[in-house]
């Protein structure tokens, strides 16, 4: 089982945007909340040039990243076609109107 | 319950274009069922000539490979013909006897070559040119015989006659016709291309009358024979002599035809049941042989097979480019002009380089080019768009370049450029790669190719060469559409002025009654519409319409520019370019206080202080603020700069204030949204150091007053301003400057430059609003004002409790749930 850290409550984080959280083990997170309140955890890096995700444009299950346009799926982290390239994602999930990530 | 069922008759590309554009917008809807005559799978009929000339396989001209078919569950029966349609019972009956029954239909069969009513002409070695057999045919005759004859100096005909060289045969086209492609040249162009095919070795023979086609011993046909008696051998006789709509199917079924099957605006035949598209129907009169009219027919027919009921087919313009490598040839519309229409010619025939344009009222109606085909592209936009061309009319037959496009045009003639030569500038791709993607993914848009190789995804400089090379590789397939029926992108099918439109008409006060009032097909839209959409809604609506921060990109979300890293920049406003020691000052410290690692002057007379975290974002801006200073924007589509020269205020040629004029500017436009940034600048006499003749405004002062320039551009598109007026006051320069913008702000679409949007409607129409119009001129200074009243800095809202959230990361403490 997965241990859940508390993170933040959901109205903390915009509909159709996102945050960034610092975990201690270093490597930024970008969690995002959709606008039916899904919510989902990416590393905040782009595969193309690593660009910030958590900066970009949320549409229904997806971020443009901020510096070249790539679009990633939020809930694989799999960048959308034609472009290729994967980002790492995370569990999360919302609880009494709290955000948990696995940790 | 089971689903609906669609049966399409034509495994081709208008048929199965259909079917791509109904399962795009109704996935799931029908259950399809597709016949196709051929045993292929759907594939590029127009690239068949380069496969005749060894330029590409057949492998490489598949649209739809089966797995295509499988994936969207369509049944595929290739190989097999539909021998009759029994309405009454609603099934289509096979060539097997096999039944398969439908509740909707749609017809698209294509056309048929025209076989020469003439003696001869069912011998062996007599054939059409129409499909993979037919090319595999003519391949096979050049590799075993010397003699081919084309009848027929068409498109097809010479793009047969070429290819036939190209693999070794001796080659002779007939041509009944006074010159080549009589029905796209004018006979000054038609006889520089034969020129052009004589030098390539290609033999012709015009206005003569094919007799009979006469069989040699092998019972092979061995000659041709013409009225006048004369008699050239010939083991290939490839007819070319046109296409004829195949609609018999339809018409033994008793559906209504005349020359095609006949449809109305929606695609829909005299059955209610059953659409057709393609070559095989007639509409409004008229047959289309050319592949991007029927992409616009598929769209309408999906539109309506979905259940949609508001597309509309309304006819299209066409245009042709030759696919023969090496021959730069582009006709459009209405080429031979006639009562009623100007031309516009430029004829040189050392050079090789003819041009045709026809003008009616002001509008261009058609062309024809050859030698240098550049322009092709912009022409047939201007064609299509209807643009009044009177304020270019002088320049207009030199191209776009003379115009004012200029800049980074880089090289501009796609035919030249080695495959190895780059493009896109800003994504490092090269021709040969476009050219690869288009022929093998079989892209047919600029945005498909956009999407592909990135080419012109940047900074768009280079989509006229990428249009360039589109139209090289698939010819008359390729067909922009008219720029305001252009979509915003892909989540929906309406362009940004129709829903700039809908915005104002209807009242729309957010984005969610926008993507409702307009069927929006995603649900929250893209990163493309969702900016455009909240912008038109806050300059529309100005204290009504909420602003959306995330809609905005991230720039503008953020209020500073995000550089490669990650990392800001932040660049404090100085009015008119003017600082004080005190602002240095506080620029210093800050700059010291947060380890700016770069600071820079920039173009438009600011200091930008790069490398900035996000987390200290508002904590310089506080600093700065507490200095008196606000946000530059220099981060937004909004006011940027207004750039000065010192003027009267201290030098000796100075006529006006021009310090004090840009600071007036400055402060009224302060938090001014646009379409795209805007740049302005004013200098205090005619030497005009302030470089006032490439800005969006540009303001120079004379001894009796100032001149205002608009719509000039330095950067993607260098672009001279246009004079609008002269004026004799500061507070007329306020007045028509803002009413300008304020006309840009509102009519504009997003991402659109003054320059292009003056490009769009025109410097005559732009007087009309602000010149000779005091009392609308008056009213949009006035909106603009009022719009501009409660301008608040971007750098202290920031820094309220909800606002300053985006800028503080999470740092999570550990606890077990």
């Amino acid at each position: 089982m997965s241990n859940w850290t508390l993170i933040c409550p959901l109205e903390d984080i915009p509909q159709l945007g996102s945050r960034i959280v610092k975990p201690a083990s270093g490597g930024d997170i970008a969690i995002f909340r959709t606008s039916d309140d899904q919510v989902f955890a990416l590393h905040d890096k782009c595969p193309h040039k690593g660009g910030p995700l958590s900066q970009g444009i949320v549409h229904g299950q997806r971020v443009t990243c901020p510096l070249h346009g790539w679009n990633i799926g939020l809930e694989d982290g799999q960048a959308v076609a034609p472009d290729v390239g994967s980002c790492s994602k995370f569990e999360v999930k919302v609880e009494g109107g709290e955000v948990f990530l696995a940790a | 319950m089971s689903k609906p069922r669609l049966v399409l008759i034509g495994n081709g590309m208008a048929g199965v274009r259909t079917v791509e554009e109904l399962l795009k917008i109704k996935p799931d809807h029908y259950d399809i069922t597709i016949f196709g005559a051929e045993p292929h799978p759907n594939y590029n009929r127009i690239l068949l000539s380069p496969v005749l000339a060894g330029e590409m396989t057949v492998n490489e001209i598949v649209l739809n490979e089966l797995e295509w078919y499988r994936e969207n569950g369509i049944t595929l029966h290739t190989g097999r013909q539909v021998a009759k349609i029994d309405r009454a019972n609603r099934k289509v009956i096979a060539d097997d006897g096999s039944e398969t029954a439908y509740d909707r239909l749609l017809i698209a069969t294509g056309s048929t070559p025209f076989m020469l009513p003439i003696p001869g002409n069912d011998l062996p070695g007599v054939i059409g040119y129409r499909d993979i057999k037919d090319t595999d045919e003519m391949i096979e005759a050049a590799r075993l015989h010397k003699h081919a004859v084309v009848i027929g100096g068409g498109l097809l005909g010479l793009e047969a006659a070429n290819g036939l060289k190209l693999r070794g045969m001796d080659v002779t086209v007939v041509h009944l016709g006074p010159w080549l492609l009589e029905r796209q040249l004018d006979e000054i162009a038609g006889r520089m291309l034969q020129k052009s095919l004589e030098d390539k070795g290609l033999k012709f023979l015009l206005q003569k009358q094919t007799e009979a086609l006469i069989q040699g011993e092998s019972g092979r046909v061995a000659a041709i024979r013409f009225k006048d008696g004369m008699q050239i051998p010939a083991d290939l006789v490839v007819m070319a002599a046109g296409i004829r709509p195949n609609y018999a199917l339809a018409e033994s079924s008793g559906i209504h035809c005349n020359r095609g099957i006949v449809v109305n605006d929606t695609m829909q035949t005299y059955d209610p049941k059953i659409y057709a598209v393609g070559e095989c129907v007639t509409h409004r009169g008229t047959v289309y042989g050319l592949v991007a009219p029927l992409f616009e027919q598929a769209k309408v027919a999906a539109n309506h097979l979905a259940g949609y009921g508001t597309g509309c087919y309304t006819g299209s313009v066409t245009s042709t480019k030759l696919k023969v490598t090496g021959i730069d040839l582009f006709s459009a519309g209405d080429y031979m002009g006639g009562e009623g229409t100007e031309e516009i010619l430029l004829n040189d025939p050392y050079g090789g380089v003819y041009k045709k344009l026809v003008i009616r009222d002001n509008k261009l109606v058609g062309g024809v080019m050859f030698g240098d085909t550049a322009d092709g592209p912009w022409y047939f936009q201007l064609l299509k768009d209807g643009r009044d061309i009177h304020d270019i009319r002088d320049s207009l037959i030199f191209g776009q370049s003379l115009v004012g496009d200029v800049g980074h045009a880089g090289n501009n003639k796609a035919a030249s450029m080695a495959d190895s030569a780059e493009v896109c500038g800003c994504n490092g791709v090269n021709k040969g790669t476009i050219i690869k993607a288009i022929k093998e993914k079989g892209l047919f848009t600029l945005d498909e190719v956009k999407k592909h190789t990135k080419a012109s995804s940047s900074c768009g400089s280079c989509s006229g060469l990428v249009e360039q090379i589109l139209a090289s590789t698939i010819g008359g397939a390729y067909t922009p559409a008219a720029s305001d029926k252009k979509p915003v992108c892909a989540c929906t099918d309406h362009s940004h002025q129709v829903v700039r439109e809908a915005i104002r008409d209807q009242h729309l006060v957010n984005k969610e009654a926008v993507f409702k009032a307009l069927n929006w097909k995603t649900p929250n839209g893209c990163e493309k519409c969702r900016p455009a959409v909240n912008y038109y809604l806050i300059s529309t609506w100005p204290h009504e319409a909420k602003d959306d921060p995330q809609s905005r990109f991230v720039n503008e979300r953020s209020h500073a520019n995000i550089q490669k890293d990650g990392t800001y920049s932040v660049v404090p406003r100085m009015w008119g370019g003017l600082t004080t020691p005190n602002e240095l000052r506080a620029i210093a410290d800050a700059a010291e206080k947060y380890n700016v690692p770069t600071v820079k002057v920039t173009g438009g007379q600011r200091i930008d202080l790069l490398g900035i975290k996000k987390e200290d974002l508002p904590k310089i801006w506080a600093d700065l603020n507490a200095a008196g200073m606000v946000s530059g924007h220099a981060y937004g589509k909004s006011i940027r700069t207004v750039k000065t020269c010192v003027g009267a205020e201290h030098c000796r040629f100075g006529t006006k204030l021009a310090m004090d004029m840009g600071v007036k500017l400055e402060k009224m436009l302060f938090d001014m949204y646009a379409p795209h940034k805007v740049k302005l600048a004013v200098s205090g006499c005619p030497r005009n150091c302030a470089e006032a003749g490439i800005k969006d405004v540009g303001i120079i002062g004379i001894e009796s007053g100032y001149e205002l320039y608009i719509a000039g551009n330095g950067g993607i598109k260098t672009e001279v301003a246009q004079f609008l007026c002269k004026v004799t006051s500061d507070e007329e320069v306020m007045e028509y400057s803002g009413a300008f913008l304020q006309l840009y702000r509102v009519e504009g679409w997003y991402l659109e430059r003054t320059c292009h949007y003056l490009e769009r409607v025109g410097l005559d129409y732009v007087k009309g609003k602000i010149v000779e119009d005091d009392e609308g001129r008056r009213a949009l200074y006035a909106a603009l004002l009022d719009s501009l009243k409660d301008a608040k800095d971007p750098w202290a809202t920031s820094r309220e409790p909800q606002a300053i959230k985006q800028f503080i990361p999470i740092v999570p403490v550990a606890v077990n749930a």
